[in-house]
Order: C-alpha cells, then structure tokens, then sequence
C-alpha cells in the first residue's frame, strides 16, 4: 500500500503555566492510500491534538512541536507556511464535532461549499464552480442540491450541516480527511447514516480517513485500523478486530468494558 | 391509583410559549407532548428514551414541575416529596459561586418540612459523601475545581440530601468519558438498590438504557411511539422506529 | 487558588494595570484622608497678599485669586468629589440592581414596564438629566449626588438585566428551584454572586463617569457652592485665570485625571484578574 502520510515521534507541549504540560507524546502514524485509522480516547488523551497537528492548525505560540509529519515529501511540521496553506481544505480536509458552529451562520451553503475551490483553484470559472460544489453537495446524500445550495446554515437540521461540512471537505477531492468526532453531536440515527456516507465516500474516492472518535463502538464499525490513545500516548494499536477481540493493554480493556454489553434473549 | 404506584401521568399533553414575550407579540403555544401517560410501581427505573427533539426532556420537567403549562393529570404518592433531577451537563448544573460544602448543604437549608441544625447537616452531608464515595476534603473546593465526574456524583448527592421518594436523571452521564460513564452507571445503580428509590432515566443511548432500566419508553416527536419492559421491547420492538433505533446503536443487525 | 495571598502576589507581578492602579488610586485616598484631618492653611482661608501666585514652597500648588492655598483646596475638593462619585454609584448600583435583577428573574409584563421607564431615561444624556433635577430641587452636592445617583440607574439595570437573564435558564438555577429555594434566596444568594465580577468593573468605570460628571456639572455651577470647593468648581473658578497662573487650572484638572486614571486602571486590573 501507498503511504501518504507519515507521521514520527510528534510531540507537543503547552506552556500556558508555569509548567510545561505534554499532550501528545512519541506519536506515530503511518497512513495508507484509501485507508481509514480510528483514533480513540477520552477527553484529554491527545487525540484531537494530534489531529489537528496533521492539519497544521496548531500555531499558537505557547506551544512547541517537535517530530516529523511527511506528506508529499514536506515536513508539514517546519515547511513554509504557504506550503502548508496550500495543502489546507485541498489535499489535507478536516470536519469538526460541531456542525453548528463549524459552518458561518451569514453565508449561504454554497458559498461555503466553495470556498476551498476559490482560495485553491481561481482559475476554475463561476459557474463551473457551483456546477462543482452541487454535485459534491449531492454526493454527500443531499438530494435536494440545487436547494441547499442556496440555504443558510439556520435552515438545516444537524445531520444536514453535517453532511454540508463533508462535502465543504471533499470538494477538492483531499487525500487526507480528518474527522474529529463527527457524529458526537448527532442523533444515534443520523450518527450511523454519517458513517456510511463516509464508508461510501472513501471506496469511491479513495479518500484516506483518519477517523477520531471516543465511541469504540462507531470507530469499530468504520475503520481497519485503531489508534487507542491515553494522556498523550499511545497505549495500543493495530487491526480494529484483533485490538476488540484482545486488548492487549489494560487501558484498552477498561474502555472496552465501559460499553454495556447486551445480550438479547 | 394502585397502592404501589409512585407516580402516575395521565394524557398529558404539555405546550410551550413562544418565549419571546414582549408587549406586542402574539403568545403562539406550540404543543411539545400529545397524550403521553405512564405509571412508575415503587422502586422502578423507567427509561425514557429518544432522540433531540422527541420530548423525553420536557416529560421530565413537566413531572417535576418546572413547566406548568399542561393539560391532564400528574399524579404522585408523596405529596410532599418533590422529585429532584441530575442534568445533563455537570458543567452548568453547579453554581460556580459556591463551594461544594454549601451547595450540598443548601435543600436542608430550604426544607420546609423539617428544621435542620448545622450538626445534622454536618452528619448528614457526611453520609451522602460516603455514598457518593468522594473524600470530605472536597467540601470547600469550588465546582470550577472538580472533573466532569466528580461533579455528577455531587449533582446526585445534592439530589438525594433529603431522600426524595423520585429522582429524575435527564442524560446523567451524556457530558461523561465512557469510563466516567460506566462509574456514574454504578453508583446509581448502588443507590438504586440500597434506597429503593424510583428512579426515570432519560437517554438517547439504548446501550445504558437496557442496563439500568425495567421499563422504557421509546418517544418520538412528543409521541409515544413503544412502552414496555425493557427486555421485551429490545427482544420485540413493535414498531419500526424502536428497531431503526436497535439496528443504529448496533444491538440488533440489520 | 487555594492560596489568596499568594493569587494576589501573582497577579500584581504579572498585571501592570492592578499595580498602577492601587498606586495612583492609594495616593489620592491618602491625599484624601490627610485632608480630614490637616491641611497646610484653611481651604476657605483667604489672603488678598498672596493673590495668584505659582508653585512655591509656600504654596506647593500656588494660590488663587482670593489668595486661597490650592492644596488645601485640592485636598478638601476631592474629598467632595470622591464623597459624591462614591454617592452616585452607590445609588445608581443598588437601585439598579434591584431593578435589573426582579425585571430580568421575574421577566413579563412588569420587565416590559419598568424597562421601556428605564430606556426613556436611558434616552437623556446623563448630565442632561441632572441638570433637570438640580434644577428642580436646588443646588448644592447633596443634591447632586442625588441627582447623578438617579442619572446612573439604568445603565446598572441593564447590565444586571441582562447578567440574569443569562444566569435564570442556567441549570443550576432550575435546580435549586426544584430544591424548593424561594424567588428572594435565588436573586440574593444564587445569582447575585454569579453577577459579582461584571458589577465590580462597572462600578469602578462608574466612579470615573461619575468624577466626570461631578466636574462638569460643578463646571456649570450647580454643585458645591462658594466658599467650600470641589474639583470641578476649581476647575470652573480658574478658567479665567489660565494664561496668568497656569497652576491654578493644571493643579486639579490633573488631580481629577488621576483620579479618573487610578479607578480605570484598576478596573482594568480587576477583569484581568486570573
């Protein structure tokens, strides 16, 4: 398989106090073309972190990052920031936990659908444009595309906005898409027509997806490969089945137990 | 109303003002429960399960009393009990001005069925301690200083400080880590089992639900759409919203 | 947290504005309680031999046209000005938050009512409404503290309307209803103490407004009345006097800067405060 993404020895530390504090310790992530790696963790474990490391949009200035994370042969750790912005929303993608705030309330959704096409590609014409973000818009289960193209964010239910934020993502067909908690805000329902559409997404595209949730039991129904993470480090990793079947890590174990277990009749 | 019934809620139906209250605005109700009834035997848990928007939240804030605008009847056994809630987020349900002492403290301040000395609610708020299992030395932090579980457990204790007959858990452990969650799970189950007290509990995740409850109630749009023991409506949904709900949270397959 | 003393030590090493403020702030109340009780001449004494002199050892202030020691009027002055900012804002926060906190819990018809009162009076420029009811009663600074103190109502009600319409949906509110607290316990010992910070840094950029308003008002002539002095009617008294005795009008236009300077910072400090 085709690595297009490598992570090493990512590290971060805080320094808003007077000390230091760790939140991602040793990282690795090796990330295939068309794969889809679950990252889990409770609040705290780093995995958001580490996600939004990838993304590059960790820049604040009480902050230190060492490691590497090599995508198309740059460090995206210490390249040029306009290197880094041209990867941004075009071939690495990140959705958010919160379809309410993630999306601007005064722009109408096919403004917002486009706005990668427009800061990446000006070339490609107004119209071709649209024609683009209502196909994207279509493909993410919005049958109604013409129409939602021209809504605002108010008008649409959770799972809608949702859908509108993936296709915000996938307009310029990313390599890498990160979804940090995508459905945690979602109806039970609607959370699980959010992973399919992601499913479908990534056998169609080839989209490889790097999947952050602390529902073990989603992470298990989407991905290969699972990422258990805790206070900064990761504790276990591996195939999703073989990490379910047998924890190796005491950790892991405890998560697994948290879930209730159901035994119908 | 048979003997062992706690609570009884009869065809309620429960409307909401438009909120904008101003001089020259219409007051619009817009119904958000139609004919719901329900009857609770003493020591049983009832789940109420759905999801946003179903109205499981507003049945419960109609039982307590905090909506009043209702037709129907609402009917429970000790009159003088009113029922306490846990909400959802551990975050906004303490008030960050108090220390957590105080704020235990407080329904026996206001009790007006019995007069409270400052001895019996040292002993008192020494027993809910133990039962909440947090040390004593967390009596003068503020809420601001606690984790997202350790405020939950002091949202229940500050439920139970005069044994309430009812309590009413809107979410519990939603805001929760799901190791926290599991923890929070148990200790109310403890309770449950040690004081016999009734308890509805209100969640959207059928996982939780079919370990703590007795009974559920699956709502939909203000509607109940399926009531019964709770092994039976999982093993048997009647309707096919309750299964779409089984199949997503994965319990039954497709 | 758990240690004051230690919270405070940091927050003065790491916030300039707190520092600067309790300095400016302590000198003038210094300036202010030594008046009280000493001053170097009477503030109403006059001498027709020393008329409008500068800055001497004599007079660390100069003198003014009656021949009046301007420190020991400064001293006296602010000490009216303070009584009167401190007046104001006592009447404008207690009234206002009475207000504020029943039309905001409560809510309703009677919210609708005593707000639409309070945006009437919000409508006249503060001074305005002042000058209205000094002139219905009278002058003299009792007068206008009273008169201010009702200026600076509304803005009170407002900020405090508007901190409980935040706090009256919070969780823990509905939570203590249902523990059976009564409307009064909830507004005094459940919100109010929520509301405390935002109230504390209005009431300090209240004190400016109303050392402001003290000076321009008394500007105008309807404060204290001759002999006795503050600020703004020194202020007043020197204009005519600027080019010959510059030290006359500079004296208390810096000390009400200061004054108004020590309060700001100090609030500044205060919403900073970690």
């Amino acid at each position: 398989m085709e690595i297009i993404l490598d992570v090493t020895d990512l590290h971060i530390e805080f320094h808003d106090h007077d000390q230091p504090e760790v939140a991602v310790e040793d990282f690795d992530l090796m990330l295939g073309r068309g794969e889809i790696v679950g990252i889990v963790g409770e609040s705290g474990s780093g995995k958001s972190m580490s996600a939004l490391a990838i993304a590059g949009l960790l820049n604040r200035k009480s902050l230190t990052k060492s490691g590497r994370i090599m995508f198309n042969g740059t460090d995206l750790l210490t390249c040029d920031r306009n290197i880094l912005r041209s990867y941004q929303g075009d071939e690495i993608s990140i959705i958010f936990q919160e379809p309410m705030t993630s999306l601007n309330p005064v722009k109408r959704i096919g403004w917002q659908v486009e706005e990668s096409l427009f800061i990446h590609h000006p070339e490609i014409s107004k119209a071709v444009r649209k024609e683009m973000a209502i196909k994207t818009l279509y493909s993410v289960g919005l049958s109604d595309a013409e129409k939602v193209y021209r809504m605002y964010p108010h008008e649409l239910s959770g799972g809608m906005r949702q859908r509108v934020m993936i296709a915000a993502a996938m307009i310029g067909n990313p390599k890498i898409l990160i979804a940090d908690e995508p459905t945690t805000a979602l109806d039970v329902t609607v959370q699980a027509q959010i992973v399919e559409l992601l499913k479908k997404l990534n056998r169609e595209r080839k989209t490889s997806i790097i999947f952050i949730s602390h529902d073990l039991s989603l992470v298990s129904q989407l991905c290969e490969r699972v990422i258990v993470m805790q206070k900064g480090n990761i504790v276990e990793s591996g195939k999703t089945k073989k990490v379910f079947k047998r924890p190796g890590n005491i950790y892991t174990k405890r998560l697994i137990a948290a879930i209730p277990k159901i035994e119908l009749r | 109303m048979n003997e062992n019934t706690v609570l009884e809620v009869e065809n309620l139906n429960v409307f909401y003002k438009n909120n904008k209250s101003s001089l020259f605005s219409q007051n619009k109700k817009i119904q958000a429960l139609f004919d719901v009834s329900l009857s609770m035997e003493e020591g049983e848990v009832l789940a109420i399960a759905g999801e946003s928007g179903s109205g499981k939240s507003t049945l419960a804030r109609t039982i307590v009393g905090i909506n009043r605008d209702y037709t129907g009847r609402i009917t429970k056994k000790y009159e003088n009990d009113t029922p306490q809630m846990v909400f959802q987020d551990p975050y906004s349900s303490l008030n960050p001005a108090k220390k957590i002492g105080w704020l235990l403290k407080e329904p026996l301040r206001v009790d007006r069925n019995k007069k409270w000395t400052a001895t019996e609610m040292d002993i008192r708020v020494k027993e809910i301690m133990e039962e909440i299992e947090l040390p004593m030395s967390m009596l003068e932090r503020s809420p601001a200083q606690l984790s997202g579980g350790q405020r939950q457990r002091i949202c229940i204790g500050i439920a139970l400080m005069r044994s309430p007959k009812l309590l009413i858990a809107d979410e519990p452990v939603s805001a929760l880590d799901v190791t926290i969650q599991a923890q929070i799970l148990e200790l109310l189950e403890n309770l449950h089992k040690k004081h016999g007290i009734s308890i509805i509990f209100i969640s959207h995740d059928l996982r939780v639900v079919y370990k703590i409850s007795d009974h559920v109630m699956i709502m939909k749009d203000g509607r109940v759409v399926e009531y019964g023991k709770t092994r039976d409506v999982y093993l048997n949904p009647q309707h096919e919203y309750t299964s779409q709900l089984l199949k997503a949270a994965g319990i039954i397959q497709e | 947290m758990s240690n004051p003393g230690k919270a405070f030590k940091r927050n003065i090493r790491e916030n300039p504005y707190l520092l600067a403020g309790m300095i400016i702030t302590a000198l003038i109340l210094l300036m202010i309680l030594v008046g009280i009780f000493w001053t170097p001449y009477d503030p109403t004494q006059m001498n027709s031999a020393e008329k409008l002199q500068g800055i001497s050892l004599r007079h660390i202030m100069g003198t003014d046209n009656m021949g009046r020691d301007v420190f020991s009027r400064v001293m006296y002055g602010s000490r009216i000005t303070l009584l009167i900012a401190i007046g104001t804002v006592a009447i404008g926060t207690i009234v206002g938050t009475a207000i504020g906190a029943v039309t905001g819990y409560f809510g309703g018809m009677m919210d609708e009512i005593l707000m639409r009162i309070i945006d009437a009076l919000f409508a006249f420029p503060s001074i305005l409404l002042a000058l209205v009811i000094v002139s219905v009663f009278g002058t003299g600074w009792i007068q206008l503290l009273v008169a201010l103190g009702i200026a600076f109502v509304p803005s009170y009600a407002r900020i405090v309307r508007g901190e409980f319409l935040r706090c009256r949906n919070m969780d823990y509110v509905e939570n203590a209803r249902l523990q059976g607290v009564s409307d009064l316990r909830m507004i005094f010992v459940h919100i109010l103490p929520n509301i405390k910070g935002v109230l504390a840094s209005s009431i300090l950029i209240g004190f400016n407004n109303a050392v402001l308003a003290e000076a321009g008002l008394s500007y105008l002539g309807v404060g204290s009345q001759p002999p006795y002095a503050s600020l703004g009617k020194m202020l007043s008294d020197a204009q005519q006097y600027m080019f010959t005795t510059p030290s006359y009008v500079l004296c208390p236009g810096i000390v009400i800067v200061l004054m108004v300077l020590g309060f700001a910072f100090l609030g500044e400090g205060i919403s900073r405060w970690k």
